[in-house]
This record gives C-alpha cells, sequence and structure tokens, in this order.
C-alpha cells in the first residue's frame, strides 16, 4: 500500500547567466531560484496494481520516486508505503522495494554480472533458498543463462536492462519503481522486458509503478495512469479515460501531446 | 565485516581486469614515493640538518606521513572519489540498499595501485629504524604505532571532510588537496620547518602536527614528557568535527538532491 499524501518539494537552484563576467560574479554572490519540483502530490496505490506514471521531462517524475524510494526528504507532506516513511525508516523500507533507474545501473562494471548478484544478495541478507529461487527463475524467464557470466560492461543495453531488472528483484520486493526501463532498447528487448512486468505483477502480485515516455509500454501494461506535470498531478485515472479526452483518431502519441497541451506543461 | 571482504573481492576481480593499468599505476606511485625520498637524500646530502632536524630523524617523519598516508588511502579511498560518486548517482543507488551509508562509501573504492605507496612506505620505515640512533624501548613503540595509527585516522578524516564538502559544491574542493595531498608531501618534514604561523595551524586547527612533529620529538629523545608521545590520540578528536560535518551534508543532500 502506498499513499502520498501532500507531497511538496522544493528546490533552491542557483541561477547562473552566461558570459565571463556574470559568472566572475557568480563566484561571489549567488541567485537562487525556487524551483516546485512537486506541488501538493497526491495518490495512493493498492497492493499489486500496476501503475504508470507519465508526463513530459523535468515534471516531477524522478523526484517523486526518489521520496518514495528514501532517497530524498520532502518539504511537506506524507508517504506512507507498507506503514513506514520511506525517508524516516529508510533501511527497513527498502529493503522491501526494488528500483530500477534506467538511465543508471547497479551492477558493477568489470565482473561477471553473477557476481554482481552474489554481492546484492549479501548486501540484502536475502535468504540462499530465496536467492536460489529467484536466479532461477528470472534467469530463464529473462533468458539470462548465458549473459551473467560475461561483465556488465560488455553487455548491450537490452541485456543490462534484463540484468537491471532481475537485480533489483533478487530480495523478493513488494514494490518494484521503473524509471524509464525501457529506455533506448530495441523492439525485442521492449517486448522481453514487457512481457516480464506483466507476468511479475500477475503471479507475485508485486505493485508495479513505472515511469515512461514509451506510450505503448502504457498500453501494454498499465490500467491506470497518473499523469504529472510542472509538479502537480494533472490526472489520475484509466487509460480508457485518457483517450476519450484525445482528439478522434489521434495515435497514443498524439493523444500524449495533446493532453500535455490542453494542461499547458 | 564480512560484507566488506565480499565488496572487497569485487573490487579484486574488477581491477584484475586491467592488468596493464594496474601494474603502471602501482609502479608510478611507487616512483612518486621514491622521488620524494630522494629529494630528501640529495637535500642532506648538502645540509646536515634542516631546522634542527638530521637525517635519520627526517627519515623516521617521511615513513610515517607516508606510511598513514596509504593506510588511509587504501581504505577511505570511497571518500576520496565521493564527488564522482555523487556525480554518476551512484549514492543515489547506495541510499536504496538497506545498509549503512557510510560502509557503503567506504567499501565503493579500494585501490590496490595505492599498495605501492604503501610498501614505500614500509621500506623507507624498514631503512629508518635501525638508522635513526633511537634506542626501542615500548614506549618509543608505542610512540610510534600511534603516529601511524592515529595518522592514518586524521587522514582519514581530512578524506571525509573532502566528502563533506562535495555535498554543497561540485567544483573549487582543490583546496582540500592542500591538506591531504599537501600534508603528505609537506609532512615529510617536521612541520616546524615551516615556521611558527603553519606550526600552529596545524597544531590547532588540522591538528597534522600533532601526529608528526610533537611526537618525533618524543621519539628522538628532545622532549621527555611521555605527554608529547600521546600528542597523537588528541588528534583522533578531528574526527567529530568531519563526522558531523558530513552527517550535516547528508541531511542537506536528502533535502536537495538533484
Amino acid at each position: 500500500m502506498i499513499t502520498l499524501q501532500g507531497i511538496n518539494k522544493t528546490f533552491r537552484i542557483a541561477k547562473r547567466q552566461a558570459g565571463f563576467s556574470r559568472a566572475f560574479r557568480a563566484l561571489f554572490s549567488h541567485e537562487y531560484e525556487t524551483v516546485h519540483a512537486l506541488k501538493d502530490v497526491t495518490f495512493s496505490i493498492r497492493p499489486g496494481e500496476m501503475v504508470g506514471y507519465i508526463g513530459p521531462n523535468g515534471a516531477g517524475k524522478s523526484t517523486t520516486i526518489k521520496i518514495m524510494c528514501g532517497v530524498l526528504t520532502p518539504d511537506g507532506g506524507e508517504c506512507q508505503i507498507n506503514g513506514r516513511t520511506p525517508w524516516r525508516e529508510r533501511v527497513a523500507h527498502v529493503r522491501e522495494i526494488g528500483v530500477v533507474f534506467g538511465q543508471r545501473s547497479q551492477l558493477w562494471w568489470d565482473v561477471p554480472v553473477i557476481d554482481s548478484f552474489e554481492l546484492i544478495r549479501d548486501i540484502y541478507k536475502t535468504d540462499a533458498k530465496v536467492y536460489k529461487r529467484n536466479l532461477c527463475e528470472l534467469t530463464e524467464l529473462l533468458d539470462l543463462s548465458e549473459t551473467i557470466k560475461t561483465p556488465a560492461r560488455t553487455l548491450s543495453l537490452g541485456q543490462r536492462m534484463r540484468c537491471e531488472i532481475a537485480a533489483s528483484l533478487l530480495h523478493d520486493p513488494k514494490i518494484l519503481f521503473l524509471d524509464e526501463p525501457t529506455i533506448g532498447l530495441d523492439a525485442v528487448s521492449k517486448l522481453a522486458v514487457r512481457q516480464f512486468i506483466k507476468r511479475l505483477n500477475a503471479e507475485r502480485g508485486t505493485t508495479v509503478l513505472l515511469t515512461t515516455h514509451d506510450m505503448q509500454d502504457i498500453e501494454a501494461l498499465t490500467e491506470r495512469i497518473i499523469l504529472i506535470g510542472k509538479g502537480q498531478i494533472l490526472l489520475d485515472g484509466s487509460l480508457s479515460e485518457l483517450k476519450e479526452r484525445a482528439p478522434e483518431g489521434a495515435n497514443d502519441e498524439e493523444m500524449v501531446a495533446a493532453l500535455y497541451r490542453e494542461y499547458e506543461i | 565485516m564480512r560484507l566488506y571482504i565480499k565488496y572487497f573481492s569485487v573490487h579484486i576481480k574488477s581491477q584484475m581486469q586491467y592488468k596493464t593499468s594496474f601494474f603502471f599505476t602501482t609502479t608510478g606511485q611507487f616512483l612518486v614515493a621514491f622521488a620524494t625520498f630522494l629529494s630528501i637524500h640529495f637535500l642532506f646530502d648538502r645540509f646536515d640538518s634542516v631546522g634542527g632536524f638530521y637525517y635519520e630523524e627526517v627519515l623516521i617523519c617521511f615513513s610515517v606521513m607516508i606510511m598513514a598516508f596509504s593506510i588511509s588511502e587504501l581504505i577511505g579511498r570511497g571518500f576520496d572519489r565521493f564527488p564522482m560518486l555523487l556525480g554518476n548517482g551512484g549514492f543515489d543507488r547506495a541510499l536504496v540498499r538497506p545498509r549503512n551509508v557510510v560502509f557503503q562509501v567506504l567499501a565503493s573504492q579500494v585501490e590496490f595501485s595505492r599498495l605501492g605507496r604503501f610498501v614505500q612506505a614500509v621500506a623507507i620505515l624498514v631503512y629508518a629504524l635501525p638508522r635513526s640512533g633511537i634506542d626501542w624501548t615500548w614506549d618509543k613503540i608505542l610512540t610510534l604505532t600511534l603516529m601511524i595509527t592515529c595518522g592514518s585516522v586524521l587522514f582519514f578524516g581530512l578524506f571525509v571532510l573532502y566528502a563533506a564538502f562535495s555535498f554543497f559544491t561540485i567544483e573549487g574542493l582543490e583546496f582540500m588537496n592542500i591538506l591531504t595531498d599537501g600534508g603528505r608531501e609537506h609532512g615529510r618534514l617536521p612541520f616546524s620547518v615551516y615556521g611558527e604561523g603553519v606550526l600552529k595551524f596545524l597544531t590547532y586547527v588540522v591538528p597534522l602536527a600533532l601526529i608528526q612533529y610533537y611526537p618525533l620529538l618524543y621519539l628522538v629523545g628532545r622532549e621527555e614528557s611521555i605527554l608529547y608521545a600521546l600528542t597523537p590520540v588528541l588528534a583522533l578528536a578531528f574526527l567529530l568535527p568531519c563526522w558531523g560535518f558530513f552527517r550535516f551534508g547528508l541531511r542537506h543532500y536528502k533535502s536537495t538532491g538533484s
């Protein structure tokens, strides 16, 4: 169970201006600009639900995920995940979640992936039996039995992403956060990843929150979407509701673009 | 601890992938330290003493500093490379793992190429100990041990301080190197050589002199009071503000992020 209630988050960003003399002046005095990354973000997700979290670049998707992971502390608002506040009980909280940051790797670059997996097992103190079961299952489902013997740096993006997802699931998390899991993947890998996520949700009942720019991910995976723009939740509903708002005959991409325009984000 | 060994073995495996690089860096480290050694050697070829200290005494001083530095670097390299960890998102990853953050930073980097410096330190110490003319009674051995261990802790504190700064700024951290690398390089001579101002700074602000100059005086028999031998212990207090500042930076990070 995930609930966010009135989450606010502001960043103070130093203004930098072009030009040498201004850059020089910035050495001595900073002008700050307050950016409202999240404004009164409220939603809740039931156990076993699969939710697509969409919005344009810089809308606050990653910030929300970082707050839910306990990486960032919001300025205000409440967040409860499995009965805990992530940033107050970080260690206990992160034990029960899995996170994939699509643009960043969690694997150790120069060693075979299986070594990374084993280290992750020890970090999470995963029970040997559970680890073994998960490893067998994940390598089979994601077709990784050969891949995990090679160092992460030699993998293709698609192979690596599948390894990343596997790495996030070795400790049996109840909740999985996927931040752009299909970014840059080819068609085959995308399909494999989608199929896997779907199966994970159906068979294990893992709660999944995924951010993406690929509407086909949403189409294939989620019933419910949450749309965020400029730090505010603009829409929380089903994909079909979203479609009703879109102009006739628009494809997914156009639909989202129309939606962004409608909300002026 | 068991987990640290696991991390350790992953680092060994990683670095074995780049044998040539490992070999050259280690050799390079060794040569740099050796050049410093030669500079001392030639200095004392011309002069009998520097600032009232003789060759053998300075050698002890040099080897202790380099030893302390290399130990702390071997262990605390993660803090030294901390800005990188912040930059590439590795720190976010550390925060979503159910382990102590400081432990993960420590374990994030172990560089065996730094062994070059360590080997050098051992070699010089072995060379200097019998030649120093010091009668190695238990209290002198204790002093030397304190200098090395507390020295490592002090350098480690400086690394932590450096890491703490990087929570707030990405650039302009080079000034910290004056204290870490600079402390090591200039520490080859007793700090009194650099004048009273520097000595005061290194006694009261960044207590590098507490692990070097004062215990050295006891070691070579210029001061009789056992208090001089125990000054390195005082230097440990420096770890507290460094630690506090790091915690402060961590809280700051959690409320700003990137």
